[in-house]
């Protein structure tokens, strides 16, 4: 087993977290959330895969062929559903910030202080 | 009782599909009906639900797919009384809030009550589930339609900022909840609750065990607003509808704190058990400071909103302890705060709605003396107040007795006086609101103190001068039963049986998977109420109000601690980028105190 795909998944977070950190816009900052989120897909995918194992559709290998899990598979799929509501969700609050503030860096928005 | 388990998310959820697919056929006042009806019958279920479970907890497994030999395919949901108590308490609040909307907004369209009826069917979800990714989805159901709701006045400008700060924080608290879970999957290949608790409790507390707990647990405490992962929660508040604001106060936070507790007690209390007065320590640290922080900060604002808000905080850190303390005690202790914490504070900020509303505003300056022709409204604030403070027979002193015997036991007995700071100084700020704002007492020249302003927008186009019945029941109510719910029998024996039951992860886990019913005891025979800790609560509340605006040695005395005081108040700083940087501050830290204490 590789070490490889942990890796990639920790430096997505890792990088992810340190956009929305140092973001100067917010359509960036979003993406950065959505590159966080696709370390928990490499993550799922990683932990489920199994060396020189088929993929998980049972209708046409024999049986007792090892299969890599497809539940994780099915984590991920669902993961990418919530996922596309709610960065959609906040992409529109971006559309609303820069409709109402004419601004969309986080720095020059200091309406709510203390 | 089969049927009805799925009814509290499945009624909401296809009622909220009808009125948005008939959003532009449907009239406003039936759409409103139809919505209060579905409310109201998500609460009978929840109820029917509660009553079900008290003998034994109600398994429920989706589609039929019944576990084999201990291992579980399907999805389940888990339902005793705790969980079913706090999907009540969500369905109420709900009715409680659409009931104030429904006069309190000059228009309003029908996807606000679409989303109430998502977000009702989504903490519901989540307080019923006994499966830890459908716990995630829940969880990410509730935030979307959090933020909708938050950010439903699109046309200002200070809510779709709140709104944005709240979504990119929790849903960055969201991938950390995920990150965990699989970990956990990882380790053990199951995602049914019980299955992993079994699993984890066969091995110790290794470093991915603890790892897989600091991720997970960080990131409900997100949603529970603990300092430092509150940032979003006081610019939600200030921004978010008043009607919304108590169901964000009264129960999501608190769901994010259950989820913790659910978690640790049925997955990791049997792996990390050893290091048990470890995570104790961490928890009463993590409160005691939010407590702390949260009421420094409640009592410098001067928003009513947002400084509802910080006592909101504050008053989390008071359950953060209590359900730290992980004994059954301070957990039962910690449910019937969370309720009379609901009611206080949902009246609280309904009667902040009706201020709104007749005024335009809830700065506590420019209200000055606005609030004396409104005696009755003054009266409710103070019966709110008093009801946070822990007045005898309220909820919040009913639960504050039960984790001080909690606390006694693991000796933590300084907790008690957390509990009463708290208590004091949110009630104070309250008591402050209303001597000015009705009596107009305060000097000008404590205007240069360290009370900061906050934009503050109405909800509504101009002032109203009557307010209608409707919004005074709900208001009312809520605070009655904050004041007064602890007068019921058996309350305390009740919720320790219930604690008793939730702390049993090895019961639990024979429940669910192998259907051996789990029967429980428990009783409470300790003092009822604590009068004189109630009666130095409130006293040392109007004491502080009063000093405060009385007394000009007194403000002195408090402008000693203005330095820190503004130091903290900067760190406020409305940058989702800071935010997101204590979040991970917080994280890096939790995770360094589990890997330095907890790993066994």
């Amino acid at each position: 087993m590789s070490y490889l795909p942990y890796a990639v998944a920790a430096w997505l977070f890792v990088v992810g977290l340190y956009g929305i950190v140092t973001s100067r816009n917010m359509v960036h900052l979003v993406i950065c959330l959505a590159v966080l989120q696709s370390s928990t897909y490499v993550l799922l995918l990683a932990i489920g895969y199994r060396t020189g194992a088929a993929a998980p559709i049972f209708a046409d290998i024999p049986v007792g062929t090892p299969a890599v899990d497809p539940v994780v598979q099915a984590l991920m799929l669902t993961d990418i559903v919530v996922e596309v509501a709610v960065v959609a969700l906040i992409l529109a609050l971006v559309v609303q910030v820069h409709k109402r503030h004419g601004v969309i860096d986080p720095d020059k928005l200091r309406d709510l202080k203390g | 009782m089969g049927a009805l388990t799925a009814l509290p998310v499945a009624l909401p959820l296809l009622v909220a599909a009808l009125l948005a697919g008939l959003n532009h056929v449907i009239k406003r006042r039936a759409a409103l009906f139809v919505t209060i009806a579905a409310s109201l019958a998500t609460l009978w279920c929840c109820l029917e639900l509660y009553r079900g479970c008290l003998a034994n907890t109600l398994v429920y497994w989706f589609g039929g797919w019944q576990p084999r030999q201990g291992i579980a395919l399907g999805i389940s949901f888990a339902i005793d009384p705790i969980g079913a108590g706090l999907a009540a308490l969500a369905a109420l609040l709900v009715l409680a809030a659409l009931l104030f909307s429904s006069k309190y907004f000059d228009t309003i369209g029908n996807l606000y009550h679409v989303l109430m009826l998502v977000f009702l069917a989504a903490m519901c979800g989540f307080a019923l589930t006994g499966d830890l990714f459908n716990l995630f989805v829940f969880f990410e159901l509730m935030s979307a339609a959090a933020y909708g709701l938050c950010g439903y006045k699109t046309e200002d400008p200070a809510p779709v900022q709140g709104a944005f700060n709240f979504a990119v924080t929790n849903t960055a608290g969201a991938y950390f909840v995920l990150t965990g879970i699989g970990l956990v999957y990882a380790r053990t290949g199951a995602l049914n609750m019980a299955q992993i608790g079994r699993a984890l409790a066969h091995g110790t507390g290794d470093a991915l065990v603890v790892g897989a707990f600091t991720l997970i647990a960080c990131g409900f405490l997100v949603k529970a607003a603990v300092v430092p992962f509150h940032f979003w929660l006081a610019d939600a508040h200030a921004v978010a509808p008043a009607p919304v604001c108590i169901l964000f106060s009264g129960v999501m936070v608190e769901l994010g704190l259950y989820a913790v507790a659910r978690v640790y007690w049925t997955i990791f209390s049997g792996a990390l058990g050893a290091s048990e007065p470890a995570l104790r320590a961490i928890f009463a640290a993590l409160g005691a400071f939010t407590a702390l922080a949260g009421a420094a900060m409640c009592f410098s604002q001067r928003n009513l909103k947002r400084l509802l808000a910080f006592s909101t905080i504050s008053h989390m850190g008071v359950m953060v302890i209590g359900f730290g303390l992980l004994n059954p005690e301070g957990l039962a202790g910690t449910a019937l705060y969370v309720l009379g914490h609901a009611g206080a504070k949902g009246g609280l900020f309904l009667c902040a709605g009706i201020v709104l509303h007749r005024c335009q505003s809830v700065d506590e300056r420019e209200l000055k003396l606005k609030l004396a022709p409104m005696p009755f409204t003054a009266l409710a604030f103070l019966c709110g107040a008093a009801a946070l403070a822990g007045t005898p027979f309220s909820g919040i002193a009913a639960g504050a007795i039960l984790m001080h015997e909690g606390a006694l036991r693991v000796g933590y007995g300084w907790m008690a006086w957390i509990v009463v700071v708290s208590g004091c100084v949110t009630s104070g700020a309250v008591f402050r609101f209303v001597a000015r704002t009705y009596a107009g007492w305060g000097s000008e020249e404590s205007e240069n103190a360290a009370e900061g302003r906050i934009e503050d927008r109405p909800d509504t186009k101009e002032g109203h001068n009557h307010t209608s019945a409707v919004m005074w029941i709900p208001a009312v109510a809520l605070v009655a039963g904050g004041l007064l719910m602890g007068m019921l029998p058996n309350l305390q024996s009740a919720t320790l049986a219930a604690a008793v039951r939730f702390e049993d992860r090895s019961g639990y886990a024979r429940r669910v998977l192998d259907g051996v019913p789990l029967v429980t005891q428990a009783s409470f025979g300790g003092k009822r109420f604590d009068g004189v800790d109630a009666i130095i609560t409130i006293f040392a509340g109007i004491a502080l109000a009063l000093g405060y605006l009385l007394w000009a040695r007194a403000r002195r005395a408090l402008h000693a601690i203005a330095l820190p005081l503004r130091m903290v108040r900067n760190l406020h700083s409305g940058h989702v980028g800071d935010y997101v940087t204590w979040l991970t501050f917080g994280v890096a830290t939790f995770g360094l105190l589990g890997l330095l204490f907890l790993r066994s």
